[in-house]
């Protein structure tokens, strides 16, 4: 088993080296001065040669890749141009905040998710499972940035019930899982969880349909148990895949939040990531995407291991 | 047979006489599928003939008449921030948000299935370097890798279609790839290279025909996606710029009328919800009609 881990672990690595290498280039594509939006435009030739060698630009590509790397191998991801704080910090605040929202999301959509996928498994091509099914296909198909404007429409500029952004009193170094701050989660939560409920909802409907069709099932009947330890037998051969989808679910949530944050202001990554872009700071931008890249990666693998480890069918080759 | 290649088009038809008039058979009768491509035609229509079918000019603005309600008399949908006429604007607005959604899949199945089916159908050190440089960009969230280049690139039409397009290879190529070498190692491929076929008769005659469907059966399913992601781009300003009338950035900019007048400033963003929703339906009907799992 931990033979078996540490191998999927090697594995990530070259991926991971891949990652970092696109994440490097993609900022480096980008036309224009890096320093433009911290050097003032009547700025002398000695103040943006001294600038350019304190951030590294004046050195060649290869040269600030490896500086950039090993630093980042470190915890040290370098200085934001615009707001001179230590990036690893600024992106650590902000994937808290995300994976707040992000988690709770997720649950929200695995539990209605299972619930739509099963109901519509079990009645297959009945009215229930088609309303399922159509429900699911909503799910995937919303613009979320849109069904983020038209909850905050109704919930927020009509009824007054929940707040329309932030994260509530004392912003995000004050949260509590309380009600007070729990009522600012509820719309971007929802909104989020729409994504991972239609595709959760579709994964486990097939799956299920295929589990009863097969003869065990028929077996298991003749064997004369009840309806619901039949169902229990289901859930079984479904979790696995099931909650390995979940995983996945969260990753994608993870690094796509930034148009639901957006909305939101919610001040988590996708938040820094927007500020990132528009003020053409590229230490941030490039340090967010990385670690939301190599969460991703390693959320990955983890989610293979904890299925081979829970599926015994899988082998572990 | 071999020895007289067929043109291209026409080999699936070949290879099971009856095939394709089974899929439109399966198709027409499958009432969902049946409507969404209704829904799509009306939108390619709009698309392509919006501007000569417009009640008014979309680009007129009006300093007097800003964000009025849906049902005032002369804008039956409201007018937005700028006074400008809401259903003339949806309506044109069409034409950049379908090519803005569907140019990407179109340039990513060109690209992917190219890639793919040279790696599943060659194999070897060629298939690692594809696949293994696919591998790294399959590893980002396509969301984030979407927004992350086009905000390096700038704001932009042409670099938000690059980016899109750049989304969109790695998932197409995954599946090309699978199916072609489940293909090759198929009997009939093996018997052709035994009756002496070149790689690239091979390839034309037996694989494309049969991995064609899937891979493209695949890449309609993503152009709801795309879709979404387009306008997601215009939406946060790095996509299409003003005073172009595309529905993503047209919620944006009436972000700010939430509270004035909140479901004229809705209207785009359910034109957007429609479009995808419809390609989404269209793409399940067509993946059960062609009968493709997965």
């Amino acid at each position: 088993m931990i033979l078996f881990i540490l191998r999927r672990l090697l594995l990530a690595i070259p991926i991971m080296i891949g990652v970092a290498i696109v994440c490097f280039s993609l900022v480096h594509l980008a036309p224009g001065d890096p320093l433009v939006s911290v050097l003032p435009p009547d700025a002398s030739a000695d103040l943006q040669k001294q600038l350019r060698t304190l951030y590294g630009f004046d050195r060649s590509l290869p040269e600030q890749f490896f500086g950039w790397i090993s630093r980042a191998v470190t915890g040290d991801l370098g200085t934001s141009i615009a707001s001179s704080r230590s990036v690893t910090t600024e992106v650590m605040k902000a994937v808290k905040n995300t994976l707040i929202l992000a988690a709770f999301a997720t649950l929200i959509g695995f539990f209605f998710g299972s619930l739509f996928g099963f109901v519509a498994g079990y009645f297959r091509d009945t009215l229930v499972d088609k309303a399922a099914s159509f429900i699911s296909v909503m799910g995937v198909s919303v613009p979320h940035y849109w069904l983020g404007m038209v909850l905050v429409i109704i919930f927020s500029a009509q009824l007054g019930w929940l707040p329309a952004t932030g994260m509530g009193a004392g912003g995000s170094a004050a949260w509590e899982w309380d009600w007070a701050h729990m009522k600012h989660l509820m719309l971007p939560a929802i909104t989020m969880s729409v994504i991972p409920m239609g595709i959760i909802s579709r994964t486990v409907r097939a799956l299920v349909a295929d589990i009863l069709a097969q003869e065990f099932v028929v077996g298991l009947r003749a064997k004369g148990l009840r309806d619901f330890d039949v169902f229990r037998h289901v859930v079984k051969n479904v979790a696995p895949t099931a909650l390995a989808v979940m995983g996945l679910q969260l990753g994608y949530l993870l690094g796509g939040s930034i148009l639901i944050e957006t909305v939101f202001a919610w001040p988590g990554t996708g938040f820094l990531l927007n500020s990132a872009i528009f003020q053409r700071d590229l230490p941030l931008l490039q340090g967010t995407i990385l670690v939301l890249a190599i969460f991703f990666v390693l959320l990955n693998v983890l989610v293979d291991i904890l299925q081979t480890t829970l599926d015994p069918r899988i082998t572990r080759g | 047979m071999i020895s007289t290649p067929l043109p291209l088009s026409i080999a699936p038809v070949e290879q099971s006489p009856g095939y394709w008039s089974g899929v439109l058979r399966r198709f027409a009768k499958d009432r969902v599928a049946m409507f969404a491509g209704a829904v799509v035609l009306i939108l390619v229509i709009l698309a392509l003939f919006g501007p000569w079918l417009t009640p008014a000019d979309p680009y007129q603005s009006s300093m007097l008449k800003r964000l009025r309600p849906i049902g005032t008399d002369g804008f039956p949908l409201g007018t937005d921030e700028l006074g400008r006429d809401m259903l003339s604007r949806l309506m044109v607005g069409a034409r950049l948000s379908l090519f803005m959604g569907i140019t990407p899949v179109i340039c990513a199945f060109a690209i992917g299935a190219t890639l793919g089916i040279l790696a599943g159908f060659v194999g070897g050190w060629v298939n690692s370097i594809i696949m293994r440089t696919i591998d790294v960009f399959y590893a980002f969230p396509s969301v984030l890798l979407a927004i992350a280049l086009s905000g390096a690139l700038g704001a932009g039409i042409g670099n938000a279609l690059l980016s899109l397009t750049l989304v969109f290879v790695p998932p197409i190529c995954r599946v090309a790839e699978s199916v072609t070498s489940q293909i090759r190692s198929r009997d009939f491929v093996e018997a052709a290279r035994a009756s002496g076929a070149n790689a690239f008769a091979i390839i034309r005659v037996h694989v494309l025909g049969n991995v064609l469907g899937p891979i493209f059966v695949y890449s309609t399913s993503l152009i709801a996606v795309s879709m979404i992601l387009a306008s997601g781009l215009s939406f946060l300003g790095l996509g299409v710029k003003p005073p172009e009338p595309e529905w993503g950035l047209m919620l944006n900019t009436l972000r700010t009328a939430i509270y004035t007048q909140p479901w004229v400033a809705a209207l785009p963003g359910l034109m957007i919800f429609i479009t995808s929703m419809s390609f989404n339906m269209l793409s399940d009907g067509l993946r059960s009609a062609m009968d493709v799992k997965q």
